[in-house]
């Protein structure tokens, strides 16, 4: 419905400049850092008295022994990655969709999306490493270990930890990007129909709806990939060191006393670039060789069979990947409460709120930082929101396929390759290193997703109420305000918590605008990956994890209460 | 009144070329005009243009003028035009009082004065007492009549009714339909009645208007 509104007053006037302001607020900013960092990389940065162009830059990036093994590591691990949770989300659904069990995995989507990548990969970490407590449990009586042993299983060369840190995070946002996708499908349909021809339900699922769903997540996938070729605090975390991934070792050129090595930071900025741009292409030829090997399938007419052995395998990966996060937190907790805790005991000898008692004077501060930047890039990406989304109900400025690929370009391009070259235009204008930076770049995270967590809610809405409404008396603003707003309360309290969050979850840009000196919990925890004290770490953590879950507890709460006596709106 | 009534001069709604409805008419107070049609024959379309709401999709000429007012250029919230849904609509996260209060005129101040309408209006529809309800526990009859309620407190001029009895059952059908009808005659409403139902435009009564496809 756009139906006529005055747009008499000042306000209404702008709503229309709403979805470009919007585009120019998340795109503008990738694009200006691109070009910060291209500049830089071909010698030219007249404040470090670069002022011609050259290849120096690259020449001496090419020349670091480790760049083979360092650009070869992030392409691995973000294939990897990828894939194995591409593959797992697509099994879980073949297998499981329209049953019982679904139901579960579905509900235990958000809280498991909640928990930040740093507290995940801590959690991770303290599970599977030598004195973890996976070797704990199995030790002495069936592995005869009286000391951890000494195996690198942490941080390993191949980067097999950082691919598990990143997969057991990737599986909650792709499943629920799946979900979306094929609550616009008519999935029970075709799943039927191919059961009445006599295909198992796992062929049946992949050769009907698998196509129609791919072509849907395809942009989150393109994201996931990018992230996690490129991703910094897990890669800190789990990531191997020597050399490590190529996105660390930018970060650590960057921050090198020699501003000269600034250069070289841009030049593996921009390298880094290439290698993403690469690797969609590649998983682009990748797409069109499964499609056609699918459709060599299809004609086969196999039925297939194995439905038995699938589910087992998918959901015991599922349930694998969901309690790796689960035991990694219930780990940070005990280790937070530790007191004397030798190996391989399983649990402490001791149990004390000491750690607790010494980081909270010096957690308070970083936990208001961390809610206020939190906050107002949250407040700030959800008023654009709802502004693009109502421009577009009231003047049908509906964005086109093509509007919305703008809206992952902060997803696809990689954080380091833009932000190092944001951060050098920012130095050298001297906008660095407060709080309001920093908060700038995270609404450019924090809108997209802020956007796609609502824009369906939204636009589901009965627009009769909204014509009802008006033929009562009320005008455009009185519909939105009085009628829209309020019913949709529990969907924008719910993309308030996503963009909550993300916005925890900012190391790179954190670290970049605030030019080290604002502190977050995600940045004081990820700066504390080296010093290795266990119990500390984990007090960060789990701080950090509480802040980013409790959005996501009122979203549920609010409406409950607030609507508690309104059946109509129990499942809106 | 010289021109009291609803009145629809030379109305013509089109779309891609195609010319969906074309209608002049003029519906007197307390009467009804019943249009029929099979679905997709721009009936609703008709009942959008209307209330002010035709997505730009379409083409439209013509003026409306209600009561002696042309109200073709206006914005639905000014038209005074009221409309009812085959679904009641009633705002899910209002109570049934509240939506009542929702409709009716501002011009009605002062609280205890707004509640005691409301109050008195519930009682006519034989709800009284039900003001704190949540409407979702309402049965399908009482709904209707709410949002019946809801608009003829907002003070409407004329009233456009879009296949509203269709998802009542038989015998509440009857009931609501009688009410609906009784209140616009005694109101001095106009009215347009958009159906596919024999039985609607036989109770209504009134003139019958085709539209083709």
């Amino acid at each position: 419905m756009t139906s006529e509104c005055e747009s008499r007053s000042k306000r209404a006037r702008l709503l229309p400049w709403a979805p470009l302001l919007t585009l120019a607020i998340m795109v503008g900013p990738v694009v200006a850092g691109v070009l910060g960092t291209l500049a830089p990389a071909f010698g030219y940065l007249p404040a470090l008295g670069g002022n011609s162009i050259n290849l120096n830059a690259f020449t001496m990036l090419f020349d670091w022994p480790g760049v083979t093994r360092a650009s070869v590591l992030s392409v691995t691990t973000g294939i990897a990655a990828t894939g194995l949770s591409l593959l797992l989300v697509s099994l879980i659904c073949a297998a499981w969709s329209g049953s019982k069990a679904f139901g579960v995995i579905e509900r235990a989507l958000s809280p498991l999306l909640s928990v930040p990548h740093a507290a995940a990969a801590f959690g991770l970490a303290f599970l599977i490493a030598p004195s973890g407590w996976i070797a704990r449990a199995v030790s002495p009586w069936l592995t005869g270990w009286d000391r951890p042993p000494d195996v690198l299983i942490l941080q390993d060369p191949y980067g097999a930890s950082l691919v598990a840190g990143l997969v057991i995070k990737e599986v909650p946002f792709l499943l629920l990007m799946t979900l979306a996708a094929l609550s616009q499908i008519p999935t029970a349909q075709a799943r039927q129909t191919a059961m009445a021809l006599g295909y198992s339900h796992v062929s049946g699922w992949f050769k009907t709806v698998f196509p129609l769903v791919y072509t849907q997540i395809r942009l989150p996938v393109y994201a996931v990939l990018a992230f996690s070729m490129t991703v910094i605090d897990v890669a800190l975390i789990l990531g191997p060191t020597t050399p490590p991934t190529l996105a660390v070792q930018i970060l650590r050129w960057m921050n090198d006393p020699d501003l000269g090595m600034r250069f070289v930071a841009s030049a593996a900025a921009v390298w880094q670039l290439a290698l993403v741009i690469g690797a969609l292409l590649v998983w682009r030829l990748g797409e069109y060789a499964v499609a056609r090997i699918g459709r060599w399938w299809v004609m086969s007419g196999a039925r297939g069979g194995a439905t038995g052995p699938i589910k087992v395998v998918s959901l015991t990966a599922a349930a694998l990947s969901a309690s790796a996060i689960v035991f990694g937190l219930l780990g940070l907790l005990v280790w937070s409460f530790a007191g004397f805790w030798s190996f391989p005991d399983a649990l402490p000898q001791a149990f004390s709120t000491r750690t607790w008692m010494r980081h909270t004077m010096a957690l308070w501060p970083t936990i208001t930082e961390t809610l206020i930047i939190a906050s107002v890039a949250t407040l700030v990406a959800l008023l654009f929101t709802l502004a693009c989304l109502e421009a577009e109900e009231r003047h049908g400025l509906k964005p086109s396929t093509r509007a919305l690929w703008l809206l992952y370009v902060p997803l696809i391009v990689p954080q380091i390759a833009f932000l190092s070259g944001l951060q050098t235009l920012a130095i050298f204008t001297g906008i660095d290193g407060n709080r309001t930076a920093v908060i700038a770049v995270h609404i450019i995270f924090v809108l997209p997703y802020v956007f796609l967590s609502l824009a369906d809610p939204f636009r589901a809405w009965d627009a009769r109420y909204g014509l009802v409404a008006r033929a009562l008396g009320a005008s455009c603003d009185g519909v939105l305000w009085r009628v829209r707003l309020p019913m949709l309360l529990r969907p924008i309290l719910t993309a308030a918590a996503v963009g909550f969050a993300v916005s925890i979850g900012q190391f790179l840009p954190t670290l970049l605008a605030g030019a080290g000196r604002v502190q977050t919990l995600t940045t004081e925890a990820v700066a504390l990956a080296s010093g290795g004290d266990r119990r500390v770490i984990s007090v960060y953590a789990l701080t950090q994890t509480a802040v980013a879950f409790l959005p996501f507890a009122l979203a549920l709460l609010v409406p409950a209460v607030v609507w508690r006596n309104r059946k109509g709106l129990k499942h809106a | 009144m010289l021109s009291a009534g609803l009145k629809l001069e030379g109305v013509t709604i089109r779309q891609d070329g195609t010319t969906l409805v074309s209608i002049s008419d003029h519906i007197e107070p307390g009467e009804v005009l019943t249009v029929m049609g099979p679905s997709g024959s721009g009936k609703s379309t008709l009942l959008s243009y209307v209330i002010g709401t035709l997505n730009g999709d379409f083409d439209a000429s013509g003026r409306v003028i209600l009561n002696g007012r042309d109200i073709t250029g206006m914005a639905p919230e000014q038209r005074r035009v009221g409309i009812l849904f085959q679904d009641e609509l009633l705002f899910p996260h209002l109570s049934v009082g509240q939506n009542l209060a929702f409709g009716l005129r501002a011009s009605v101040q002062g609280r205890a004065e707004r509640t005691a309408q409301i109050e008195a209006a519930l009682d006519d529809i034989g709800l009284g007492g039900f003001a704190a309800r949540d409407p979702e526990t309402l049965s399908g009859g009482q709904k209707a009549r709410v949002a019946l309620m809801r608009m003829l407190l907002s003070g409407p001029e004329a009233l456009l009714l879009d296949e509203p009895f269709s998802r009542l059952d038989m015998e509440r059908r009857d009931q609501v339909r009688s009410l609906v009808f009784a209140q616009a005659r005694s109101k001095g409403l106009p009215v347009l009645l958009v159906t596919h139902d024999q039985a609607d435009a036989a109770a209504a009564g009134g003139r019958v208007y085709r539209l083709g496809v």
